[in-house]
């Protein structure tokens, strides 16, 4: 069986954590010579995983995370101006984990999320039209205008919701990932939630049934250090979740969800024990939401200072310094990628203006595949 | 035809759908090895093998979501709870998963899944083994809700149930399974959900019972025939969604309604079927209708206080005259 146990933070991104959220317990002998010795060896390990890819990929990752975070912020515009109901939880800050994970499967391959999905769903190459549609509530949106925010879908596209109950996603994805090896495919399933969600029992039931039964399923906890208002250190006793994995003997990884080449490469390896061996992984990504947990949020649970030390990390600012530092693309290149983003992002948002609302009839639709008249022989 | 047992009916239906579809399969606590806690699923092990016929670990949660997932993705899952009372554990999957998926997809992932299992009250088992759970799941859009009670409606009805495309709630009587009735033998037969059965025709009273309350009204009715009341039996069979019209048309005929369920009688399917004939069919009841429930307290051990929880022949016939204000 091909198994990594569980990395813990290195001393580097253990520090880090410890100065600016004191969440993280920092390891006793932290020195300055380990810290500039991980980091240089970071920065040659990142050199590599450049050179591994065509310049075209790497232009598609970066493309993919700054639509994702336009398109977040024109979410939350649309949401001030009342344009977009209900709840809206944003993935500014998080979008090299969707774009490096989602990029290390196929269009057949699954995925699962939670509510915080409109990331996620643009990463599986869903259109910034239907999902921005689908925030205005219009009969264009992906779900018709049923689903909201939380509730994206594209069977098409092999992305099955946006699910709003803290982990509920969690054992479905099991069941995609069982079934893939029922049918004898070697599809995997790819299953993202947040931190909180490992704390409900849907986590600790579907790793158990994952590794018993030897499904293709990997489990990619965000770990963004809140559940809502509730840092990890005050709802957590065991707080490096990677090593959850050890109670039902699956493999798992501590990645650095900043990094979207990182986050790629260790889904890369996970993906590969699903497809070949059927084995599930659990990856604990960390990362950090720049903005509140919902568009409702007032944030008084952490500080300006704390948000701002992470912003010194923002994933997208990471990887367009490493392309430019390599030579991989330039300042102008970035900047009209910059601007094709911005103008599809316009574009999505015109869509829903000018698209209809759902039609009155469509209330009574899609409550049953097999609508029975009752009494009807 | 045959004469046969509800348990020996539910496993023919199991084991045909597990032999004409590849996509079904069997899925709960102890149905494989054990051959069923209950022996419903007796032999399919063997029969189909560990792909098809699968022992869970004790997770209600976990293997129910499971289950939806692996709808979602093309199959077509039976997912047994050794009773319903462990549902409740599952209820988040099934209630906020299956009920809702295909209208919160906008129409994209409907979800073919069977939820069965025992259900009801059982012999002295006390509060937490014992309850009829069927009016929390019928409350909800997006799933169905059966209740067979006899051999034949047992296999028909769970038949129609797996190759039906939406979620359906299967929920078996624990204290009928070794009940005897005759079966149909053609290969293909099945009973249409949502289409309730008259078990008895008369002209005086219509009583409205399902589940382990079918037989006991059959008795009723024998024992109000003695005393010159002719009474209607109508089974729904399917409660959601629930042929009234069947109810209705009885109602017309006999003027007067009597509701019985081993349920508690709050928030029931007794007093849906009471208030949507008080809308439909205000203008033909001669007399209010009358509800027989479950005693509203949890169920108790001993004996004699189970009983009394429970409606009987003697609180059918009592309520019958009360509306025939034959007393």
């Amino acid at each position: 069986m091909s198994k990594q146990t569980a990395a813990p933070p290195s001393a580097a991104q253990a520090e880090e954590q410890q100065s600016s959220t004191g969440v993280m317990d920092a390891p006793a002998d932290v020195d300055s010579h380990q810290l500039r010795r991980e980091r240089d060896s970071a920065k040659e390990q990142q050199k590599a995983r450049l050179s591994g890819l065509g310049s075209d990929q790497l232009t598609e990752l970066y493309r993919q995370m700054l639509l994702i975070r336009h398109f977040e912020e024109k979410s939350a515009e649309a949401y001030v101006a009342g344009k977009i109901g209900g709840f809206c939880h944003l993935y500014i800050g998080q979008e090299a984990v969707g774009v490096g994970a989602i990029s290390a499967i196929r269009k057949d391959d699954y995925v699962l999320a939670s509510y915080r999905e409109h990331g996620l769903a643009l990463a599986k190459g869903m259109s910034a039209r239907s999902i921005m549609a689908e925030l205005f509530g219009k009969a264009t949106g992906c779900s018709k205008g049923k689903g909201g925010s939380m509730h994206m879908f594209d069977k098409s596209l092999g992305f099955l919701g946006g699910h709003a109950i803290v982990g509920g996603q969690i054992p479905l994805a099991t069941g995609t990932a069982f079934a893939t090896k029922y049918q004898g495919t070697d599809q995997v399933t790819l299953c993202f939630f947040g931190e909180a969600a490992v704390n409900q029992g849907a986590f600790h039931e579907s790793l158990n049934m994952a590794q018993l039964w030897k499904l293709p399923c990997i489990y990619i906890c965000e770990n963004n250090q809140y559940g809502m208002g509730t840092s990890l250190a005050r709802a957590m006793s065991l707080r490096d979740i990677a090593q959850k994995a050890c109670a039902y003997d699956l493999a798992s990884e501590f990645v650095d969800g900043m990094d979207v080449l990182a986050v790629r490469e260790a889904t890369m390896r996970a993906v590969e024990r699903a497809r070949k061996d059927y084995l599930p992984t659990l990856l604990e990504i960390r990362t950090y939401r720049f903005m509140g947990h919902s568009m409702s949020d007032p944030g008084n649970y952490r500080t300006r200072a704390e948000i701002e030390k992470y912003q010194e990390r923002d994933p997208i600012k990471l990887f367009s310094a490493s392309l430019i530092e390599e030579n991989i693309l330039d300042q102008k290149a970035l900047d009209e990628i910059d601007q094709k983003v911005r103008d599809e992002v316009e574009d999505s948002l015109r869509f829903a203006e000018e698209s209809p609302l759902p039609d009155a009839q469509e209330l009574y639709t899609d409550v049953y595949a097999n609508p029975i008249e009752p009494g009807r022989k | 035809m045959a004469t046969i047992t509800i348990r020996e009916a539910l496993n023919q239906a199991l084991r045909e759908e597990l032999a004409r579809d590849e996509k079904v399969f069997l899925m709960g606590e102890e149905v494989a090895e054990y051959d069923g806690a209950y022996k419903v699923s007796k032999g399919l092990l063997h029969e189909f093998g560990p792909k098809r016929v699968i022992d869970t670990p004790i997770t209600e949660l976990g293997f129910a979501g499971l289950g939806i997932g692996a709808a979602m993705a093309g199959l077509r899952p039976v997912v047994e709870f050794m009773t319903f009372n462990f549902s409740i554990l599952a209820t988040d999957q099934i209630i906020n998963s299956a009920a809702k998926m295909l209208y919160m997809s906008g129409g994209q992932f409907n979800i073919p899944i069977v939820f069965r299992g025992p259900g009801g009250s059982a012999f002295q088992v006390s509060s937490q083994h014992s309850q009829a759970l069927e009016s929390w799941y019928a409350y909800f859009p997006g799933l169905k809700v059966v209740m067979p009670s006899t051999p034949a409606d047992a296999k028909g009805l769970l038949k129609s149930a797996i190759r039906d495309d939406d979620p359906v709630i299967f929920i078996e009587q624990e204290r009928m399974y070794g009940q005897k009735g005759e079966v149909p033998d053609e290969p293909d037969f099945t009973i249409p959900l949502g289409v309730a059965d008259i078990k008895r025709e008369g002209t005086d009273v219509t009583i409205v019972a399902r589940s382990l309350m079918v037989p006991l009204a059959l008795k009723a009715a024998d024992a109000l025939e003695q005393q010159g009341v002719s009474c209607e039996v109508i089974d729904p069979r399917t409660i959601r969604p629930l042929d009234i019209d069947t109810i209705v048309e009885s109602v017309k005929k006999t003027n007067r309604l009597v509701v019985a369920e081993e349920s508690h009688p709050i928030c029931g399917v007794n007093a849906e079927i009471s208030a949507e004939i008080m809308e439909r069919a205000f203008d033909y009841l001669d007399a209010p209708v009358k509800r027989v429930s479950g005693a509203d307290v949890p169920m108790p051990y001993a004996k004699n206080l189970e009983n009394l929880a429970i409606p009987d022949v003697d609180r059918i016939v009592a309520a019958v005259r009360e509306v025939a204000y034959l007393d």
